[in-house]
Formats: structure tokens, sequence, C-alpha cells
């Protein structure tokens, strides 16, 4: 019962994850594909949690708190470069 | 493999994250501006992954510790930088829909800066 | 010595107490962060948490501005609980939308005003606004925080102020008062 609702899960990160996709592709503008940029780390993060629980490896939960520490700084970053107009 | 109760709370737990992240990618992509997309992004994202995070901890409790300091993490980011995007693309000029009714922050753009 | 004005904001204030909350918060989120309490995480632990709170105690004053005393904690025991209130209703309203066709936005950016001064506060306070139903911050300059709203109601100040901000400045006016 619950391996076929955390595959489903699965199948819903991934969807989310070809939705915030396709809106980076489309931009139109720089500024658009950082927000769907930012989008696709926390689905990321998300994701690299469920590998986590189907491997039963924790380590993994590390690499999901430096992911979602770098992404973020490389948002800020990203933001603050474009702020001045493109 | 898995069995028992608290699997099941946190695998219905973990799916309802997973159904806010994939709503708030079909926000990304149906909303009309920049702002519209940040406020999609943002809030799905943050209840979604904290769902998640929290299904996790109830099928692996022995992960519990550092689950909830990435949902204190991204809380707190998640926000932020959400905050900056917004204000990159008001100060970049970004273009609002139609639809936007008032500006308030355009009108004080002069005192700002 | 009296404490007067503006000198003991930076050089004059009492250190101590702030080494102290600085150490005990790194000391903590490290040992949240090994997850173990063995005596090498600990030594190293105390060590480099040490430093930090010699170093940097008079230049972070993000965490002097909280009151930690009961109230407080108490305060921000009920502001979590509210923020994740706000944060589901949110999401459903957010879902609602984005499953119309017809997609009906209404927004605007309001104008909102803030009675919190301290820094940390206002700072939770934008955040807040940020994940709760409709509404994003977009620029904080001083008391006024500037909004986007998907769907306003208002674009009057005070009533925008009293829709978006009372709810969360409540509990943040006794955690940073």
């Amino acid at each position: 019962m619950a391996d076929v609702l955390l595959i489903l899960a699965g199948c819903l990160v991934f969807a989310a994850f070809a939705l915030a996709a396709w809106r980076f592709v489309k931009g139109p503008r720089a500024l658009d594909r950082v927000v769907a940029f930012d989008v696709l780390t926390i689905i990321s993060v998300t994701g690299i949690v469920l590998a986590a629980l189907i491997t039963g490896r924790s380590i993994y939960l590390d690499v999901a708190l430096v992911y979602a520490l770098l992404s973020f700084l490389g948002v800020i970053v990203a933001a603050r470069y474009l702020e001045g107009g493109e | 493999m898995m069995s028992g109760f608290f699997d099941t709370i946190g695998a219905l737990m973990m799916l309802g994250g997973a159904l806010f992240l994939a709503l708030g990618g079909l926000g990304l992509v149906r909303m009309p501006d920049i702002y519209n997309r940040i406020q999609a992004g943002t809030k799905a994202t943050t209840l979604g992954t904290l769902m998640v995070l929290v299904g996790a901890a109830l099928i692996m409790p022995s992960w519990s510790i550092k689950l909830l300091l990435i949902m204190l993490f991204l809380m707190f980011t998640n926000p932020l930088s959400s905050q900056v995007l917004a204000r990159a693309a008001h100060r970049s000029d970004a273009p609002m829909t139609p639809e936007t009714k008032a500006d308030r922050l355009d009108e004080d753009a002069e005192d700002l800066a | 010595m009296s404490d007067t004005g503006l000198l003991s904001k930076g050089t004059a204030a009492p250190w101590r107490p702030l080494a102290t909350r600085l150490f005990a918060t790194l000391f903590l989120f490290w040992i949240l962060l090994n997850g173990s309490l063995s005596i090498a995480t600990l030594i190293s632990g105390l060590v480099v948490a040490g430093v930090i709170a010699i170093f940097f105690a008079r230049n972070l004053s993000f965490l002097s501005g909280f009151h930690l005393t009961p109230a407080g904690i108490g305060a921000a025991i009920l502001f979590i609980g509210y923020f994740l209130k706000e944060l589901v209703k949110a999401n459903l309203a957010l879902a609602k939308l984005v499953l119309t066709p017809a997609l009906p936005v209404d927004p605007a950016i309001v104008k909102v005003r803030t009675k919190l001064t301290d820094p940390v506060g206002r700072l939770l306070l934008a955040n807040a606004i940020t994940l709760t139903p409709g509404t994003l911050t977009c620029e904080i300059k001083g008391e006024f925080l500037y909004v986007h709203w998907v769907v306003a109601q208002s674009t009057d100040i005070e009533a925008a102020t009293q829709e978006i901000v009372a709810g969360f400045e409540r509990y943040l006016e006794v955690m940073y008062g």
C-alpha cells in the first residue's frame, strides 16, 4: 500500500518538475527562468529525499541540505545580477 | 517492505505534498506575469516540500532531526529568495499583466531611489 | 556606565549575553547537523562555536532582538501555528485559482505599514506575508512594505494593512516588540 503511494508521489514530483522545466525553457525573460530554476531546485530536494527513502541511505539527506543551501545562494546572486535590468 | 500505520500515513502525506508541488508547477506555467508566477511557485513548493519531508520523517523516524533541519532551512530561505526575485523583477521593470489595477511601488519609486 | 543612544548599539552593547546566545544557537545547530553526541563531535562543536561566538557576537545582532521570555516563546509557538494554518489556506486558494480555467486573477501592488521596528521582526513578517494567501513582499523600505496581491481586495493602505499584516503582527510584537 505505502509503496504504491510512494510511486504515485514520485510520478507527481516528476510532473511538477516537467511543468517547471517547461517554464524554464519558455522564459520569456531571464528572471522567469531564474524563478523556474528556483522551483526546479526545490522540487529536486524533494526528489533527493524520495531517493533517500527508496534506497534507505541517509547520506542523501546531507546532499539535499547542501543542495538547498547552494541553490538559495545561486538564486540570490542571479537575482541581484539581473536587478539592474536585462 | 513497508507496512504499518505510520508508513501509510507518511506515504499519504508525501503524496499530498507531491500534489501541491504539481499544482505549483501548473501555476508556474499558467500564471500571466512573473509576480504571479513567483506567488504560485513559492507557496506550493514550501508546503509541498514540508509535507514530503514530514511524510519521510514518519516513515523513517530516525531521520527526523535532519529532516527538521532541512524544513527549517527551506521555510526561511524559500520566501526570502522569492522576495529577492520579486524585487529584482520590479527593479528591472518586468512587465505586469494588464489586469494589474494598482502599483503603489511604482508610484513611490522616486522616494525610494 | 549607562547605555547611551547610538554608541551602545555597536561598541558598548552587552556582548556577553549576546555571545552566549550565539554560542548556544551554533552549538545546538552543530549537534542537530551531526545527529550524534560522541566526544569528538561535542569537543569540535564547542571549539568552533566558541571561536565564532567570541569573534562575531558584536556583528551578528540578528539574535539579540528576540525576547527570550515565556511570553516571547509562547508567542513564537502561536506564530508558527498561525503561520502553518495560513500556509495551508494559501495553497488551497492557489490550487483553486490555477484549476479554474478562466484564471481569475485581479492583482495589484499595495503598500502596507508595520509597527515593528526590529529588523529581524520585519524580515519574519515579510517572509510570513510571502507565504500566506495570495501575497508576496516585493520591497521593504523602513516601516512600509510593498506587497503584490494576486486577488487584491483593496488598494487602500489602512485596509490592506489590516487584511495582510495585522494577523502576524500580533505575535511578532510580543516576540520582537
